[in-house]
């Protein structure tokens, strides 16, 4: 009985669904645009770094020097100038990023002991400024080691040269940390956005009256309105990992049936949120409204963009109580390092906790009396 | 047990604005009880607490002696509820919706479809037809066969004809009574007063109280003999020129005419004359049968003085 009433109200969820002129599409259209857009353009590599240089030397060396940031990747040279006050003029209206003063004698100072280059950066735009002041300094050490070389002096003691290998993301590419995130944001939109404002138009078109007087029990009702979204999220992810997989060709080095798992349960966590809120407020403009709240939280304080470790400590224990932060630690475990599940217990259990205890929630603020 | 609803100095309130005070109300088994009364009167709120879906303030309501706040869940069994706005679902079919809806109560169409049948009739023929694309009419012939699809033993309509257009509506009365006739109690609200006398007993209701209730016959019966049509070639000075009247109680616009309420001694053809003598033209006073309207206007006046 309790079966053959979930089973129509799943249907009618089905149709209606299938039926809407907007949702089908955009739960295929956005996990496309997003897959497809995003990792090219949320990039935090730092490109094209302006550098103006105040060359006071003027010898072989400062020219090798120039010559070797014209040629790093990541740099250009704006401009070469005589005085400082001359290249802060490049800085002050954009152009560059970065001024390297070569002081006077350089080269011959450095042969006999003693003299530095001077890096300045526009901090205005942190990262930049401080990546960008890297890769000159990078440059400059280069250009440097090969000089010595040349002239026979190598000064560095062996002992100090050092070797880094990344492991998991070995060219330590941007995109490999982003598109599993970007699956979490999607997963947090559509999964959180659509049972919202779906309970909601049941109320504001009234069709929640009808349902109401029938002897349908909340429970079932809601569990009618969580499961298409398991189903919805599954295919959500699916269509991420095809295209992390054709176009970005990152496929998870953990198994895929675990990060389904994962998936059903932060599905149930979002869509329990979404329906949660959506019984407590009676305009769509009042669900969304505050659901907007919950995401933005969720996005900024899941370790999605920014890493936990990097927040002040309050922030980090407010992050406990945040779910996605355990999809997404779930999520980049088994796509970047392969981590089998035995080891992701942890995260597992506390998802499924927040899941079980979102649903409860949903069912219980769910009021057939008022 | 012998009433099918039993309403006790119910009450609610909404904020600080009473929606219902102290209403008391009987309605026998499968009688035909129609609940009249102007928009924001109270109706949709006492419907809401028969049909379980609002918490009276205070006082209690059960139907077939099911508490609507205790055995709600029993309740829902036995009621088939219409509300006000059309809530079934637009985008699904009409067979869908009928299906729907049998499948929530867990019953089969072929069981209720003796009792559907005149109603449901004239959906036949376009059941793969969106709810949302119906008529006014169809859309409450479609959701009064959803209503009816679990056998209920009494039906709640609330305001089923509002919007719906005069020939719909009669017809959409007819099915009721053929309701009626299978032992279905009908309670029906309307804010159409000429819909009143189908109904076997009307409740009169207005700012959440009861005013009378009774058959339309006998309401009708008390406003007594002194009630009178007029009509004239300029009728808004006719209104102004009888309201100053001093053996006239009353005097408002009905229909095409005027109804004067008259105080006892008035005499058609003296006021007739009196207002010829003022320059009015083509006056003609005579006796009017009054109708719930009528006594509705009279009962509303008595409270605001």
């Amino acid at each position: 009985m309790k079966i053959r009433i979930l089973k129509a109200l799943l249907c009618k969820e089905i149709a209606l669904m299938r039926r809407n002129p907007i949702i089908p599409k955009m739960i295929v259209a956005m996990p496309l645009m997003v897959m497809l857009v995003l990792p090219l353009v949320a990039n935090l590599d730092v490109r094209n770094v302006g550098v103006t240089i105040v060359d006071n030397d003027r010898s072989q060396l400062s020219r090798r020097i120039i010559y070797d940031i014209q040629m790093a990747t990541s740099l250009t040279v704006t401009k070469v100038c005589d005085t400082h006050n001359e290249a802060m003029l490049t800085v002050e209206n954009g152009k560059a990023d970065v001024i390297l003063t070569i002081p006077p004698d350089y080269s011959k100072l450095l042969l006999s002991g003693g003299s530095k280059v001077d890096i300045e950066a526009n901090g205005v735009n942190a990262t930049k400024g401080m990546l960008g002041a890297n890769y000159v300094a990078q440059s400059v050490a280069g250009t440097l080691k090969q000089w010595r070389e040349e002239m026979g002096v190598d000064l560095t003691p062996e002992t100090e040269k050092v070797s880094v290998l990344n492991k998991y993301n070995p060219t330590l590419n941007f995109r490999n940390y982003m598109i599993p995130a970007l699956m979490v944001v999607l997963l947090i939109i559509i999964c959180g956005f659509v049972p919202t404002l779906n309970l909601v138009n049941e109320k504001e078109t009234g069709t929640i009256e009808a349902m109401n007087v029938t002897p349908v029990s909340r429970f079932i009702f809601v569990l009618s309105k969580l499961i298409p979204f398991w189903v919805v999220g599954l295919f959500v992810i699916t269509v991420g990992m095809l295209i992390g997989r054709l176009v970005y060709g990152l496929t998870p080095h953990g198994n895929i049936l675990a990060i389904y798992c994962a998936t059903i349960l932060f599905s149930l966590v979002m869509s329990g949120l979404g329906v949660a809120i959506a019984n407590n407020s009676s305009t769509m403009l009042q669900s969304i409204f505050v659901m907007f709240a919950f995401i933005m939280v969720f996005q900024l304080m899941s370790g999605l963009f920014t890493p936990i470790r990097s927040m002040p400590e309050w922030a980090q224990c407010v992050t406990y109580a945040i779910p996605p932060r355990y999809y997404i630690e779930i999520m980049r475990s088994i796509y970047l390092k392969g981590t089998p599940v035995s080891e992701l217990w942890q995260p597992y259990t506390i998802l499924f906790i927040f899941a079980v205890s979102f649903s409860i929630i949903a069912a219980m603020t769910y009021k057939k009396q008022s | 047990m012998d009433c099918a609803v039993k309403i006790d100095n119910l009450s609610k309130l909404y904020g600080k604005k009473e929606a219902l005070s102290n209403i008391d109300l009987k309605v026998e088994k499968g009688e035909m009880f129609g609940i009249i009364g102007p928009d924001g009167a109270g109706k949709s709120t006492l419907y809401k607490i028969m049909a379980t879906l609002l918490l009276p303030d205070s006082g209690k309501a059960s139907i077939f002696g099911l508490d609507t706040v205790r055995d709600y869940r029993k309740l829902r069994e036995k009621i088939g509820y219409m509300p006000e706005r059309f809530s079934l679902y637009q985008d699904l079919t009409v067979a869908e919706n009928l299906n729907f809806f049998a499948s929530l109560f867990g019953v089969k169409i072929k069981d209720s479809y003796d009792l559907i049948a005149p109603v449901f009739s004239q959906l036949e023929k376009f059941p793969n037809r969106k709810a949302g694309a119906l008529s006014g009419g169809m859309k409450q012939k479609l959701a009064l066969s959803c209503a009816l699809i679990h056998r209920p033993a009494i039906l709640l309509l609330d305001e089923p004809t509002t919007g719906v257009d005069a020939i719909s509506r009669n017809e959409f009365w007819e099915m009721l009574s053929k309701l009626r006739e299978r032992d279905i109690t009908i309670l029906v609200s309307t804010s159409y007063m000429d819909e009143a006398n189908r109904c076997e007993r009307i409740a009169m209701i207005n700012k959440g109280r009861i005013l009378e209730v009774g058959t339309p016959q006998n309401l009708v019966s008390r406003i007594g003999e002194n009630l009178f049509n007029a009509v004239g070639e300029n009728m808004f000075r006719l209104l102004s020129e009888l309201r100053v009247m001093p053996e006239i109680e009353d005097c408002y616009t009905f229909g095409s005419t005027l109804h004067i309420v008259a105080k006892k001694g008035f005499n058609p053809a003296r006021a007739k004359l009196e207002l010829e003598e003022k320059g009015l033209k083509g006056i003609s006073i005579y006796p009017a049968k009054g109708d719930i309207e009528d006594l509705f206007i009279k009962l509303t006046r008595n409270e605001e003085m």
